[in-house]
């Protein structure tokens, strides 16, 4: 083992523990005897005795797994639609509300960290919205909007401006004075000094607010399609609940787990791409 | 001194003293800087020696009192006066070239990327950083390297005036002696004007044409002007032999030792200009008439 680097020694742990974990999960089910026939009429209707006594093995999920992924993007009617598909309807909805928060919240949060005065005035309504949970907004959305689309849009939107706004801000107002005197010694403009000098200094510490609020996004936009239905991830995982298709619904909680590491790890790229050191 | 290059009147500090009511720093304090003169200020700690810069560069504004650059009163900062700040102030997301071109494209706003980056790597050069030194980000630099990157950017921009704010305070004294020839070889054959605050005394007799000297604050005031009587080029080794050294060392060593405390404090009459007292130490007239070795101030 001492000849191996540290990074080969812990990607084999990782393995040996996920090996390990699929084996105690198969042997745990295999082990149990699945006997639908005792169930009750009420069970069998909310599902409670399924879901318990038809937790499918990961061999099942697997092979689920295998189906899906071999034809991602098929598109058999409202209720039938490729992994892929579902995927990149949440996908495009994360974006979008995303990228519309962005456009808002790091401006805005230029304002707010050159100027006390502006981050004195916006201060108590950010401290009053930022708590509220982003789902308590979708009735009033539904309402207002009169679209479940652009109210899925508008959840992801109001959830991912916070962390933006406020780290930006964060990061502009701490910047060394010692760096805005070296723009302001070499006469640069306020453009330019924004440009060029704030928002590399800031870059840092806005990706972070940038990669929390993508994680929150991906986090709300599943329980946003629960509510609002249709397409996307979150509704697929509701509906295969609702068909009690157990495999189908632990495949897509994979699924989920495995685009929010995606989008997290393509801001942290581009986080080491933006960091420096003092 | 109205008609000085760089003309300070009747400059006048004051801040909060943060129980209501507030302290001066200096006040009433008027000197002179001819044009290429080197100019080093000597004074205790807090007694407004960066408070001067700062207003001199433009960063801050004084409470009253005028300075003029070439006649024209001195508002906001300006590419004409290049400062050099105590903790280098470099950009750290930079590399030590793009630091530098940084300065320059600002100087030169109509020069080809090409003219910006040898303009920029020749005063790099000058201040001995070459090679892929001058690739790195200042955290990968030395401490010395990095006040070389400081002084090149300032120097590359060619301003009328430099400022430099304790440029050496963190470097050893190996490191120190290498940059400080460094400086002067980069200063010598313009016709810059620099003005430089120091701790040191032999550092300042080695650099200036002229020290300004300051009683502890608050009310601090700038009360001699001492001309360094030793001819230039000068070598730090050699100049220790010169007649005139030790005698212009002891006067320093005596004013920040005795009588910058003993002058410091002096509330000055309603509209009283304080201006510096001339203090020329020359041994070598002394000698059977001997011609003066050199006149101070260059032009
Ligand atoms: N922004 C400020 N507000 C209040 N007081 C200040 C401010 N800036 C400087 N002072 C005070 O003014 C005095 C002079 O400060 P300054 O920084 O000019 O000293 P200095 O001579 O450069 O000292 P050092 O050699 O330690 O750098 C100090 O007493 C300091 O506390
Ligand atoms: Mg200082």
């Amino acid at each position: 083992m001492e000849l191996l680097s540290e990074n080969k020694r812990a990607a084999i742990w990782s393995v040996l523990l996920l090996f390990v974990g699929l084996f105690v999960w198969e042997m745990s089910i295999s082990a149990q005897a699945i006997n639908t026939g005792e169930l009750t009429e009420y069970e069998l209707l909310t599902g409670a005795g399924t879901a318990k006594a038809g937790v499918p093995p990961p061999s099942e999920v697997a092979v689920k797994a295998w189906q899906e992924l071999s034809n991602p993007f098929y598109d058999a009617g409202p209720n039938d639609k490729g992994i892929g598909i579902q995927i990149g309807y949440s996908i495009y909805r994360v974006l979008t509300g995303y990228f519309l928060a962005a456009i808002i919240a790091i401006p805005l949060g230029f304002l707010i960290g050159m100027s006390s005065v502006a981050y004195k005035a916006l201060n108590p309504f950010i401290q009053v919205l930022r708590p509220i949970s982003p789902l308590a907004w979708m009735p009033l959305a539904l309402f207002i909007i009169q679209d479940s689309e652009a109210s899925a849009i508008f959840v992801i939107f109001i959830c991912s401006i916070w962390p933006m706004l406020l780290n930006t801000a964060f990061g502009v107002a701490g910047v060394r004075e010692d760096w805005v005197n070296v723009a302001r010694t070499h006469e640069l403009g306020a453009f330019k000094t924004a440009f060029t000098v704030v928002l590399p200094a800031a870059a840092p510490t806005i990706v972070t607010g940038m990669r929390i609020s993508i994680g929150i996004a991906w986090l709300v936009i599943v329980a946003a399609e629960m509510l609002v239905g249709g397409t996307g991830i979150g509704y697929y995982v509701w509906n295969e609940w609702n068909n009690l298709d157990l495999t189908s619904v632990i495949f897509s909680i994979l699924m989920i787990g495995v685009v929010g590491m995606l989008l997290d790890a393509a801001f942290g790229l581009l986080q080491r791409r933006v960091a420096y050191v003092e | 001194m109205a008609n000085s290059f760089l003309s300070i009147e009747k400059l006048t500090q004051r801040y909060p003293d943060g129980k209501g009511g507030e302290f001066t720093v200096f006040e009433n304090a008027s000197f002179g800087i001819e044009k290429g003169e080197f100019v080093c200020i000597l004074g205790h700690s807090g007694c407004g020696k960066s408070t001067i810069m700062n207003i001199l560069a433009g960063l801050s504004e004084p409470t009253k009192g005028v300075v003029k650059m070439d006649g024209f009163a001195v508002s906001g900062p300006s590419l004409d006066r290049g400062v050099v700040f105590q903790n280098y102030s470099l950009l750290p997301w930079l590399t030590a070239l793009k630091n530098v071109t940084f300065g320059v494209a600002a100087r030169f706003p109509d020069w080809t990327k090409q003219q910006v980056e040898d303009h920029s790597i020749a005063f790099l050069d000058k201040v001995g950083l070459s090679g892929d030194a001058i690739h790195r980000k200042p955290s990968q630099l030395s401490g010395g390297m990095r006040q070389r990157v400081s002084i090149a950017r300032a120097f590359a921009n060619e301003p009328k005036l430099l400022l430099l704010d304790e440029p050496f305070g963190a470097l050893d004294a190996l490191t120190r002696g290498t940059i400080q020839e460094e400086l002067l070889k980069v200063w010598s054959g313009t016709d810059q004007t620099v003005f430089m605050i120091t701790h040191d005394i032999d550092e300042a007799i080695l650099l200036a044409d002229r020290i300004l000297l300051m009683t502890n604050g608050p009310l601090a005031r700038v009360a001699e002007s001492v001309e360094i009587t030793i001819s230039r080029p000068r070598v730090r080794t050699d100049i220790v032999e010169h007649p005139n050294y030790y005698a212009i060392r002891n006067h320093l060593v005596q004013f920040l030792g005795k009588r910058s405390a003993e002058l410091a404090g002096q509330v000055s009459a309603e509209g009283e200009t304080h201006s510096p007292e001339t203090v020329r130490i020359d041994k070598t007239q002394d000698a059977a008439g001997e011609q003066p070795l050199l006149q101070a101030v260059k032009t």
